[in-house]
């Protein structure tokens, strides 16, 4: 291993305004959901708040850091940390699906066929719900809550091809910042969050037809609300992720980045195709099983 | 090995003074001593609870505060101790000691690191605020089983899941930040095989934070969504399972009592070698027992659900696979033990904390054992003698070593020795209180006192008189503790740089007090 100088950042501002802005954030989101069914909208003004100061924040320590980078402040070694950095920070949010993904299963393989009676369960089936009967899609719950099923065809088919084509695309777009080749790099990574946002925009679709028509909502039952929380976590993460990428092109077209360093990029690269390879277990899981 | 420029970043060397100091550090000495000055705080006001808590039970019957209030009590005391004051004092402890252990100048990502310090005063005002709105803070037990937290909660919970949410953002942004440090920039020659071991506990503590704090998060989430949303996770109506809620978090929290063990352990295999003058025993057992310890962790957690009616078959499972954790556990203290075997000990206050350290830990694990048995545990869970055993791994365990360290690295940090005698007085009276404090616990809890209670029957009062004179007597005694640092921080008796004769590691070679940057180039690592 090659070893060098240290680089050590200097002070910064910006951290504790990120500290201020999820104090705000934290306070405003949890009075926003305690007064959702009053008129009171003073949580939503905090929680407005702290999303402003956090997009502040982001943006100064941002610039801050591309700054710094163009300096040439930065070692081999800095770059390393960042990318293990992110590959870290991309396992926490592995974890995070896995608890979603972890009640899909649990509910699947145990909670239903449990109130249906199986395993040693029959006494369970007979005080609590004689009637239920189990099975995935749950779309009697024992309450009586009636509910359909969101079929794996049409829209959320679409999305997949949508979502891995996306995959490709910025590969592309990848290769093409390695070899510097500036228009294919920009072409692709273009046409890779504008596919972000068609997805998000469908998704969204498949919401409302999920409410309206086929009676899915959030209140009815472990289905639906695997369903929501999978796909709606997912979402939030494809939002993400295409913002980062809408970034990294803005960059692209100012003419940051060279053929070495380009760990903005990459960061967001990889968070896209963790984002996308949570939607293939989500549509195996979720839609089509 | 290679050439090392001197870097000396110039740019930083004016450093602000006052408040601005502190809140724009991104030095690691500066924001480990924020953390374990926070962590601090948290213990005296989670401390302060458990005195309420014990005031309380002093006599059977209900007469200080309101069974509800007395539930939120037991709640955010265990979560400020766990959250509040264990994790933070490690983490500052990780980042004081990891870079300088490691020879790295700071910590890989200095400013991730202020972050994640300055959100966790945040989350902790979001948390105490809940308590003085009207309907009170979380009353459902640090661990927060679904439906108590959820149909049966008060209306402020949403504000103790957004708080809960902080805490494990900044848990992850900090173990990110030990993983990496450690990874990428250990001194040339600082091998895998030489790491200290206090590093290497570390290292795997942070893996199971990045793996299990996400968990949690969904955890906390799936109660909002349940509480607020009408969604059924947790709720049979709707398909989901109570039960299901307890899985979910003990897939958190059983790697969670790990997380605030194995760092402990790093620590104890440090003090132990350097007062009784030997090597560790067994340095690479100790690595293979941290790891296998770590792995273990993730395939044990239903041990706290024996009684919610699993499957035979999974109660036979998570009862074997929990008594063979105790396999490693038993190799480090065969180890420690090993270590002082023959040694020339002597018995200065970290040596005093850690030996306290492995016989009441040790008793601990025993307790734990018996739990582990499923037929045992179904007279056993709930009661006081959860609590006793859970007391002992923490208090005696993961507390006593985090003043082990303390009084080994103050100096260090200082540049002071602190009182000994003081210090001695610190230890005495917690070693003699804390065992009068939790030792009965194991009595009224096998005569089935339950835990969580505001009131008692009648033939448990007795041990209560004395378990609560134990909690004040412990409590006063870490009043002794804070003076002791204070004063070492104000002054007292230079140290040289090598604060203790017998000790080994890098972190011996700087000045005491250790300079605000330790090294701007690689020291080289025989
Ligand atoms: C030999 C190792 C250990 C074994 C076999 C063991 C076993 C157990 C079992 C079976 C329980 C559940 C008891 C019940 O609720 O009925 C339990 C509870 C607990 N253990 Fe351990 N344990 C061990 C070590 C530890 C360590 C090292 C820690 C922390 C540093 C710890 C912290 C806890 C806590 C906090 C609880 C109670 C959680 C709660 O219900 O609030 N244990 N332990
Ligand atoms: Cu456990």
């Amino acid at each position: 291993m090659q070893s060098q100088s240290y680089y050590v950042p200097a002070q910064s501002p910006w951290p504790i305004v990120g500290a201020i802005a999820m104090f705000f954030i934290a306070v405003g989101a949890g009075l926003t959901v305690m007064q959702l069914e009053t008129a009171d909208l003073s949580g939503v003004v905090i929680l407005s708040l702290g999303v402003l100061i956090l997009l502040y924040m982001l943006f100064g320590w941002f610039r801050h850091v591309i700054q710094e980078s163009d300096k040439g402040l930065y070692s081999l070694q800095m770059d390393r940390s960042f990318k293990q950095g992110m590959s870290w920070f991309i396992f926490s949010e592995v974890m995070f699906f896995f608890a979603f993904f972890g009640a899909l299963f649990y509910a699947r393989v145990f909670s239903v066929p449990w109130l249906g009676g199986a395993s040693n369960n029959q006494m369970t089936n007979e005080v609590l719900w004689p009637s239920f009967e189990s099975a995935w899609p749950l779309l009697n719950t024992p309450a009586g809550e009636v509910t359909q099923a969101m079929p794996w065809y049409g829209l959320p088919l679409i999305n997949t091809v949508i979502l891995l084509t996306s995959s490709v695309t910025l590969h592309v777009a990848h290769k093409a910042i390695e070899k510097n080749n500036r228009m294919q790099l920009t072409a692709f990574l273009s046409v890779t969050v504008l596919l972000g946002f068609v997805f998000l925009g469908l998704q969204v679709e498949e919401y409302i037809h999920a409410y309206e028509a086929l009676n899915l909502t959030l209140q009815s039952g472990i289905y639906g609300n695997t369903f929501y929380l999978l796909t709606g976590f997912h979402g939030m993460h494809v939002t993400i992720g295409a913002l980062l990428l809408g970034i990294v092109l803005i960059r692209v077209v100012k003419g940051h980045f060279t053929e070495q360093k380009h760990f903005a990029f990459q960061a967001a690269a990889w968070y896209w195709h963790f984002v996308d390879v949570v939607w293939v277990c989500l549509f195996v899981f979720v839609y089509v099983m | 090995m290679s050439t090392q420029v001197h870097s000396a970043e110039h740019a930083h060397d004016e450093h602000p003074t006052g408040i601005k100091r502190w809140l724009f550090t991104t030095n690691h000495k500066e924001i480990g001593s924020l953390y374990l000055i926070f962590s601090l705080v948290m213990f005296l006001i989670g401390g302060a609870m458990a005195m309420i808590i014990r005031a309380e039970l002093f006599q059977p019957g209900l007469q200080l505060v309101d069974p509800h209030f007395f539930n939120q009590m037991t709640t955010v005391h265990g979560l400020i101790m766990v959250f509040g004051a264990v994790m933070p004092a490690f983490t500052g402890l990780a980042n004081w000691m990891i870079p300088m252990m490691i020879g790295a100048p700071d910590m890989a990502l200095p400013r991730m690191n202020n972050w994640s310090f300055w959100i966790l005063p945040f989350a902790f005002a979001i948390l105490l605020a809940s308590l003085f709105m009207e309907g009170g803070g979380p009353a459902f037990g640090w661990t927060f089983y679904a439906p108590l937290s959820t149909t049966y909660s008060n209306d402020n919970t949403a504000l103790f899941v957004f708080a809960v949410h902080i805490m494990g953002i900044s848990s992850i942004m900090g173990a990110i930040n030990v993983i990496v440090t450690i990874v990428n920039l250990r001194a040339p020659g600082m091998t895998w095989m030489k790491l200290p071991l206090f590093v290497w506990t570390w290292l795997i503590t942070a893996f199971l934070l990045i793996a299990v704090m996400p968990v949690l998060a969904g955890a906390v989430t799936m109660v909002l969504t349940d509480k607020y949303f009408g969604t059924s996770f947790f709720d049979a109506a709707g398909g989901g399972d109570p039960v299901m809620f307890q899985h979910i978090f003990w897939f958190f929290g059983h790697p969670e009592v790990y997380i605030m063990i194995l760092p402990a352990f790093g620590i104890i295999s440090t003090i132990v070698p350097t007062f009784s003058r030997k090597k560790l025993f067994g340095y690479s057992s100790m690595v293979y027992a941290t790891s296998s310890i770590a792995f273990l962790s993730f395939i044990v957690w239903a041990h706290h659900m024996f009684t919610t009616g699993m499957p035979l078959a999974g109660e036979l499972f998570f009862m074997y696979a929990t008594m063979l954790i105790s396999v490693p556990t038993g190799v480090k203290v065969f180890n420690w033990v090993a270590t002082m075997w023959r040694g020339s000990i002597s018995f200065e206050i970290p040596m005093m904390f850690s030996i306290a350290f492995i016989v009441l830990f040790t008793l601990g694990g025993f307790s734990g054992l018996m739990l582990a048995i499923t037929p045992a545990d179904f007279q056993y869970h709930d009661t006081y003698f959860v609590v006793a055993h859970f007391h002992y791994v923490l208090v005696t365990g993961a507390v006593f070593s985090i003043m082990a360290a303390v009084y080994y690295w103050l100096p260090k940090w200082t540049g002071h020795m602190y009182c000994i005698t003081t210090a001695k007085w610190h230890f005495w009276m917690s070693m003699i209180s804390v065992n009068i404090l939790f030792f009965p616990m194991h009595f009224v809890g096998l005569a089935g006192m339950p835990r969580r209670i505001p009131d008692y029957a009648l033939q448990f009062a007795d041990f209560n008189a004395i378990i609560s004179i134990g909690g004040f007597a412990f409590g006063l005694s870490q009043l002794i503790f804070v003076w002791c640092v204070y004063k070492c921080a104000k002054g007292g008796e230079s140290v040289p740089d090598k604060v203790w004769d017998g000790a080994e590691g890098l972190e011996w070679e700087v000045p005491s007090p250790a300079p605000l940057h330790t090294f701007s180039t690689p020291p080289e690592v025989k």
